[in-house]
């Protein structure tokens, strides 16, 4: 599903966040993204969407080329991924229900009783169904962070890019979400999950890649560091 | 395991693949319900600034007003030059002196048969003689004449569509060659005139009108380019989320679409507002001079006209803003 071949991204600032990374990962695989802060771990998420792109090396998604990405299909490579972003990126002069309603209202597939339909069911899978009508200052920091799984699964990606989803998520919620991730893998979604957590990632029997410095330690199952 | 340089195959089954592929039908259904939903989603963004959109459009409407403004009085100028035509170009057709009354009454009943004819007007050599005498005052003169040295005249009144300078002239030289006329003589220099007079205030109008479109296009251009400003992090999360620049653009050409359309609505009413204004001072200064000149107010179809240019106008300068700035906007 995703596959890296040397990759390298050097930022305009000359800061060099990855060098020569190459792995693979097959479709229905999860797996955790884990290293220090600044390992470059949130750029090697930016590259698969193509929100990045690449200095030096090849990023294969989904059986596509990015190098060769055209910009008109841009919008529907990004389709076909479910981002959770760090910083949550929820639109704060819309109310919950509608952040959740986006990716459906891009889509533009659904008529409007399938969107609420979509919308509430991601909502109950997160815990927030009560919270459809609240802006997103109105919730707490965890509460965001879930609307923003919510808004990621909401149109069924085939691959979920989750960049410290449960950053903000007390231990109970942090399990219950990672057992979300998992039941999406169930049913052949890819999923690659960015966390420093150490102890959520020990728990779940998932392989493990680590980045150091911008450079992927091992690409295979380990237990983590420490 | 990694089929590669069929991107083109690829995105479509990316595109289609985590969901059910629905029937053509309810795709347009959709389609057409999110640009309605668009349509009326921008409309309501306006409303929610209500001063500052009235603004915009108040500008989009002066400089609509200027050019429909002055063709309206253009138009009615027009229409009163066309009644003076049908009098400037007359064409004096002057018989020969071997034509007799009867044969020169059945030349003229000829004419009025003629498709490019409106009227003519039969001068019998009497007549003539007799407004001779009384304009010139030479009566006791022209006792001495034994005959009358005057030929019998047709004055030919061409019909409107054939009054102007080009058609009058082709008319003059079809009647010149007729046998039972001598000469025939157009007088077309002040028809000339006013018709140079009309086209270069034409011209004028349509200049104007080009020159203030350019200005619409820039005055909505800026406003939506400022729009895009203040939603940078909307369009950024839309990009995110796989928003194509179509979906991104359509609220903001939208936009751009309805301040057209007020400024358009903003202009009929200063247009008309001012020529009814007008139309009093201006009916009392004809009477003076006996003229049945009158101010009309913009019709249906010119105020239709001025509204879908208007919108057009904003359509066109919001999608070059968007197209413009949207590059611009980028997630990292
Ligand atoms: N837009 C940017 N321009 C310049 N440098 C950047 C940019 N984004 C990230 N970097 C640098 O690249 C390195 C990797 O950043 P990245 O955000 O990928 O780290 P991370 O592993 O996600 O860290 P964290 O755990 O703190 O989120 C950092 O040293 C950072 O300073
Ligand atoms: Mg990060």
């Amino acid at each position: 599903m995703i596959e890296f071949r040397k990759v390298g991204k050097r930022y305009p600032s000359g800061h060099a966040a990855l060098t020569e990374v190459s792995f693979v990962l097959a479709r229905g695989e999860m797996a955790f993204l884990t290293g220090h802060s600044g390992a470059g771990k949130s750029t090697l998420l930016k590259l698969i969407a193509f929100i990045e792109r690449p200095s030096s090396g090849e990023v294969i998604v989904n059986e596509r080329n990015l190098n060769r990405l055209e910009r008109g299909h841009i919008p529907y490579h990004r389709r076909s991924l479910g981002m959770i972003f760090q910083d949550y990126r929820l639109l704060q002069d819309r109310t919950v229900f509608d952040n959740v309603a986006l990716p459906l209202v891009i889509g533009g597939e659904y008529d409007q009783r399938e969107t609420g339909r979509r919308v509430r069911a991601a909502l109950d899978k997160v815990g927030l169904l009560g919270k459809e009508k609240y802006y997103p200052l109105e919730l707490s920091g965890g509460e965001q962070q879930r609307v923003g799984i919510a808004r990621a699964v909401v149109h069924k990606p085939v691959l979920l890019l989750a960049d410290e989803p449960t950053g903000n998520l007390d231990p109970d919620l942090s399990q219950e979400i990672m057992a979300l991730f998992e039941a999406f893998q169930r049913v052949g979604v890819t999923v690659l999950i960015a966390s420093h957590d150490h102890d959520l990632i020990a728990r779940m029997n998932h392989r493990v890649l680590t980045l150091q410095q911008g450079n992927l330690r091992n690409g295979t199952a380990e237990a983590p560091a420490s | 395991m990694k089929r590669r340089g069929e991107h083109g195959q690829d995105s479509k089954t990316a595109r289609a693949a985590p969901r059910k592929a629905g029937p053509r039908q309810r795709g347009l259904e959709n389609y057409v319900t999110h640009h309605l939903r668009a349509l009326f989603a921008s409309l309501g963004q306006l409303a929610r600034a209500p001063l500052a959109t009235l603004m915009t459009a108040a500008v989009i409407g002066i400089a609509l007003a200027l050019p429909a403004g002055f063709h309206a009085l253009l138009a009615s100028v027009q229409a009163v030059a066309a009644g003076w035509e049908g009098d400037m170009a007359q064409i004096s057709l002057f018989l020969k002196p071997s034509i007799k009354d009867d044969q020169a009454a059945g030349l003229a009943k000829r004419l009025r048969g003629m498709r490019e004819v409106a009227d003519v007007r039969f001068i019998s050599p009497q007549q003539a003689l007799a407004e001779f005498e009384q304009s010139s005052g030479l009566r006791d003169a022209l006792a001495y004449l034994n005959v009358n040295p005057l030929p019998a005249v047709l004055v030919v009144r061409p019909g409107e569509k054939y009054s102007t300078p080009a058609a009058a002239r082709t008319l003059l030289r079809r009647l010149e060659s007729m046998t039972e006329v001598d000469s025939a003589q157009l007088d077309l220099a002040w028809l000339e005139r006013l018709h140079a007079i009309i086209g270069l205030a034409a011209r004028g109008v349509w200049l104007l009108a080009m020159v203030l479109a350019v200005g619409v296009l820039l005055v909505v251009g800026n406003t939506i380019r400022l729009g895009i400003q203040n939603r940078r992090d909307e369009i950024i999360v839309t990009k995110l989320l796989g928003a194509t620049d179509g979906f991104i653009r359509r609220p903001f050409v939208y936009g751009g679409m309805w301040y057209g359309l007020f400024g358009g609505l903003i202009a009929l009413v200063v247009v008309n507002g001012l020529l009814l204004g007008l139309s009093g001072p201006t009916q009392q200064l004809a009477a003076l001079y006996h003229s049945g000149f009158r101010l009309e107010l913009l019709g249906g179809l010119a105020s239709l006209i001025v509204l879908g240019v208007g919108a057009a106008l904003g359509w066109l300068g919001a999608w070059l803003a968007v197209s413009r700035h949207l590059r611009d906007v980028e997630p990292v």
